[in-house]
């Protein structure tokens, strides 16, 4: 079996992104305190919640059908299985051709689609509102994502993850304008399928603007632990994608053990980085007018084409 | 078998289907004869024909001249791989929905059904021709006959006139494409007066006709087919029709018109022109919005899946414009991969379009409603309808690992090749193409999460102060035979998905035997496992890993948290926000799902709203969504032939002397020009 030390890594690499999504959560939680100059909360806060939400009884509603409680275990499956295609520390991945880019955008929207049915299944007004803002942002971001990803499918000649990172970590270092647009749109897409600032705001429970969090009204306890937990994978998951397409530097390659440890090191280093980034931009901005969502993401959805029109005109 | 004994066992298949049908017009006091002997038979010779498609998808053609029709004008029969595709559709889907029918019938009068049945499997028959005719003249009259089978099908109920006018519109539309489709069978057979396809692949036209055979063929299938602006049609006729009938003709009706298609571009034609695939790709683009924007404001169930398959047509489109984009061209491995996704798709939409169509039959049956916005709850009356619609949710939402994302994501693949493209304006329009795709797949996954969890999901809904509508008629879940069908189906939703592989090398060989082109040999070396378009490094998916990894984690951490924790669950009320007094009303509506759409992609409707004013004693909201080809096309074209005919009733004088006169100098005329 020479695979077998590949397989263990991308088990590895799938449990290092699942267990430490909380902690990069705390780190975020974090900064953002720091710069709203209040005192910040312990960066272990998101694990303390889940524990306390796993001790609970859960509530179900009496309204519910088998799907509500089914859908925090296909969440975390979803993201879980994300977790280990998406090369983070090396790209000896054995499963990563599993699922391409295009696979792992539909594993997103199989993720979206069940939490938006899980929302709808409670039949009370705050899931169908949820669920259908979610859908909203969902319909734009998906293709602006899978545009995002065909700029560097294009690059690259691939659509393997593990692919991409391999050729473009070891181009020339040069700016690639079609790449710069694409960062652009994804940092967009990043922010609204996370649920942050400015097209969601993860703290608030005020009718008006909810959007992720009315969909997850209802759940209590367990399931709520896990819908959160699922979150947090997402967003770490989004934030390597992002590293693998535009900062690939640092990731090992196939059968190289030794740049492990270089490679975990650049991974803390650039999670560090982008949690701060992300506490700077949802200081800084404000939330948006739902109606202005559409606006928000149809113009990522046009710097993500626009990306890959440039990378036809100027080949780069 | 060998290929000419598959040719006649899948004859001896359509025969039986016509037998079939002949028998059900025996008298009968009860309908039990069609629905218990009928039907099920109907289901078994369709699986027959799916075997014998299957295998001769393997298989060189065989041909076989019938000495019936016309004298000097003998039928002609020819199974090829392209054929033995479609008759493996036409056979498999129309037995999930045969076994459906069975059960579905039920309440139906004798002699009503005994019609239905005659109707039901001469249709079935004539498509099976439309697969089989080697000649233009057998495939006409196939052609015809299928629609006007599917016209007595859909008029079922003719005594509203609703519906009598949903057929006729149909029937009209149907003609017109007919019309365009025997012109080009003209143009195409070069003056010989030998109208057999084998005289058609010779003929050597030049490149002029050959594109205005392409156009009027391109027309008159896509008017069969649905694409814009000739869809008009489909929104009407297809809810009009009985659910199963709604089925077949959504889910394999309008792929004999792919067939014809594929059949006249790629192998009749021949020399596939890149000008041709991006004419195929606008009008698909276009007829991929246009169908999932006008199907998230519909609140009629089968109207918005009649409007889905409007969208599916355009994406099948895409598929087969990128691949006459990459022919034209002169790069057959990735024009092949174009083919291969398009006719994955057909099969696909065929599958989970006909069990959506099966689900909605068995709502309507229970409840008697189709409007959305009067559902509500049902996964609790009908639990098991539910499972199978949602599997056919999300196979259309183009979900993996089901069966509709393996062809959307092989069509990216497709598009992905642009970079092989000499033209750059083509390159670049390409990547566009999918973008459009991308966008249609996420808002295909918008209406159907509305389809679902307004009609499933929830707690009924109560209208205008009534009960629940729902509630009401006392739902009860599908019978024995209907569940059948539904579950046949819903397995052909998860076998394309989960062995991507084997349907991927039947068609490289449809396509091969076609275009003589198929797939690398690296793809085609890769293990079932595996789907690889092009080489394993460049793309690869396994629908089977995907699926494990997420079943696997799921039931690992039901199982840790249980043990680690507990699994303690205690049931209440939703929260009420600290306001009691909630009704059922004020759950979301499939039209509030709808103006968020409308709202982003405003102008294309034509919106008719009527809000309420502060004052109104008996407050009234309206809001109706009309399709705007009604007036950018139809009653323009309405108005003109009016307005001609008007014209030409000056002649009609009602004088035997100025008809005489009319005849005379017709007579004259003609001896001007024949002399």
């Amino acid at each position: 079996m020479d695979q077998a030390p590949g397989i263990a890594l991308q088990l590895l690499q799938s449990i290092l992104v699942v267990s430490a999504a909380p902690l990069v959560l705390g780190w975020v939680n974090m900064c953002r305190a720091w710069l709203q100059n209040r005192s910040a909360p312990s960066i272990r806060l998101p694990y303390y919640t889940l524990v306390k939400l796993f001790h609970k009884d859960a509530v179900i509603a009496s309204t519910t059908s088998p799907i509500f409680r089914v859908t925090p275990y296909v969440l975390f499956g979803c993201m879980w299985l994300a977790a280990g295609i998406v090369p983070v520390l090396a790209t000896d991945l054995p499963f990563a051709p599993a699922a391409d880019i295009i696979a792992l955008v539909g594993l997103f929207a199989t993720a979206r689609v069940f939490a938006a049915l899980a929302a709808m299944d409670t039949g009370t007004s705050f899931g169908g509102l949820g669920a259908r803002r979610e859908m909203l942002v969902g319909f734009l971001a998906e293709p602006a994502m899978l545009m995002t990803l065909f700029t560097a499918a294009f690059i690259s000649g691939s659509t393997q993850l593990t692919t991409i990172v391999e050729s473009l970590a070891h181009r020339e270092f040069a700016i690639y304008p079609s790449l710069a647009f694409a960062a652009v749109a994804f940092l967009m897409v990043l922010l609204a399928e996370n649920a942050r600032i400015p097209v969601d705001n993860p703290a608030t429970h005020l009718e008006l603007t909810m959007l992720h969090e009315a969909m997850i009204l209802e759940y209590s306890a367990r399931h709520l632990a896990l819908v959160e937990w699922a979150a947090a994978i997402k967003l770490v998951v989004y934030m390597t994608i992002g590293f693998a397409l535009f900062a690939p530097w640092g990731i090992a390659e196939a059968g190289d053990w030794g740049a492990m440890p270089l490679a975990l090191a650049a991974l803390a280093g650039k999670l560090a980085l982008a949690g701060a980034g992300l506490a700077l931009i949802e200081t800084f901005l404000a939330k948006m007018r739902l109606f202005l969502v559409s606006e928000f993401l149809s113009g990522a959805f046009l710097l993500a084409v626009l990306g890959m029109l440039t990378h036809f005109l100027v080949r780069g | 078998m060998d290929s000419p004994s598959l040719l006649a066992a899948s004859l001896a298949a359509s025969i039986a289907w016509l037998a079939i049908g002949l028998l059900g017009l025996i008298p009968a006091r009860e309908s039990a004869l069609a629905r218990r002997v009928l039907f099920p038979l109907g289901a078994l010779a369709g699986l027959a024909l799916a075997a014998f498609g299957a295998q001769a998808a393997w298989l060189p053609s065989a041909s076989l001249v019938l000495p019936l029709g016309l004298p000097d004008l003998p039928f002609h029969l020819r199974l090829d791989p392209l054929a033995g595709f479609f008759l493996l559709l036409l056979g498999s889907v129309s037995a999930g929905v045969s076994v459906y029918a069975a059960g579905y019938f039920r309440s139906e009068s004798a002699g009503r059904l005994g019609l239905i049945c005659l109707q039901y499997h001469v249709f079935l028959a004539s498509m099976a021709f439309v697969i089989l005719a080697d000649d233009a003249y057998l495939f006409m009259v196939a052609w015809e006959t299928m629609a006007l089978s599917s016209y007595f099908l859909v008029t079922t109920d003719h005594r509203l006139p609703a519906i009598r006018s949903a057929g006729f519109l149909y029937l009209m539309i149907a003609h017109l494409g007919a019309l365009a489709i025997l012109l080009a069978f003209g143009v195409m057979h070069g003056g010989e007066g030998d109208y057999s396809f084998d005289a058609l692949r010779a003929a050597n036209l030049s490149p002029f006709w050959a594109t205005v055979a392409f156009l009027l063929a391109f027309f008159g299938f896509g008017a069969k087919a649905g694409m814009i602006p000739l869809h008009a049609w489909l929104p009407e006729a297809h809810p009009a029709a009985p659910s199963p009938v709604s089925a077949l003709m959504s889910g394999v009706m309008i792929k004999t018109a792919i067939y014809g298609m594929v059949r006249v571009t790629y192998d009749l034609i021949g020399g596939v022109r890149w000008e041709w695939g991006m004419l195929v790709l606008v009008v698909g683009a276009g007829t991929t919005l246009f169908g999932v924007l006008y199907a998230l404001v519909q609140h009629d169930l089968k109207r918005l899946l009649a409007y889905h398959s409007v969208e599916n047509i355009g994406i099948i489109l895409l598929g087969l414009g990128m691949s006459m984009v990459f022919f034209g061209f002169g790069h057959p491995a990735a024009g092949a991969l174009g083919l291969i996704a398009a006719l994955y798709h057909t099969f696909n939409h065929a599958v989970f379009k006909g069990l959506l169509f099966l689900g909605a039959g068995s709502i309507l049956h229970s409840t008697g409603i189709r409007d959305l916005n009067a559902m509500g709850g049902l996964i609790r009356k009908m639990p098991i309808v539910a499972f199978y619609f949602l599997v056919g949710a999300l196979a259309i939402s183009a979900l993996p690992p089901l069966n509709g994302f393996v062809s959307e994501w092989l069509m990216f693949q497709t598009a992905l090749q642009a970079p092989l493209l000499e033209n750059g304006v083509v390159r670049s329009l390409i990547p566009l193409f999918a973008a459009t795709l991308a966008l249609a797949g996420a808002l295909t996954a918008m209406c159907f999460v509305k389809v679902y969890g307004i009609a499933f999901l929830g707690q009924p809904r109560e209208r205008h102060g009534a009960p629940p509508a729902a509630a009401e008629h006392a739902g009860t879940d599908a019978g024995p035979m209907e569940r059948l069908g539904l579950a046949w189906l819903a397995a052909g939703c998860f076998v394309l998905g989960l062995f991507p592989a084997s349907m991927l090398l039947t068609l490289n060989r449809v396509g091969a035997s076609l275009t003589g082109s198929g797939l690398s040999d690296e793809a085609l070396e890769s293990s079932w496992l595996w789907l690889v378009p092009t080489e394993p490094a460049k793309a690869s998916y396994s629908p089977i890993i995907f699926l494990l990894v997420v079943v696997a984690v799921v039931l690992i951490t039901i199982r840790l948290v249980r043990l680690v924790y507990h699994g303690r669950v205690r049931v209440a009320d939703p929260w009420d926000c600290g306001f009691p007094e909630q009704t059922t009303r004020m759950q979301d509506t499939a039209d509030a799902f709808g103006q968020a759409i409308g709202r982003v992609f405003g102008p294309i409707y034509l919106t008719k709203r009527h809000l309420p004013a502060a004052e109104d004693a008996a407050p009234k909201y309206s809001l109706r969504i009309e399709d705007r080809h009604w007036h950018w096309v139809y009653l323009p074209v309405a108005r003109l032939t009016e307005f001609l005919s008007e014209k030409v009733a000056w002649l009609q004088r009602g004088r035997i002397s100025t008809y005489l006169l009319y005849s005379f100098l017709t007579l004259i005329g003609l001896l001007v020009f024949v002399r």
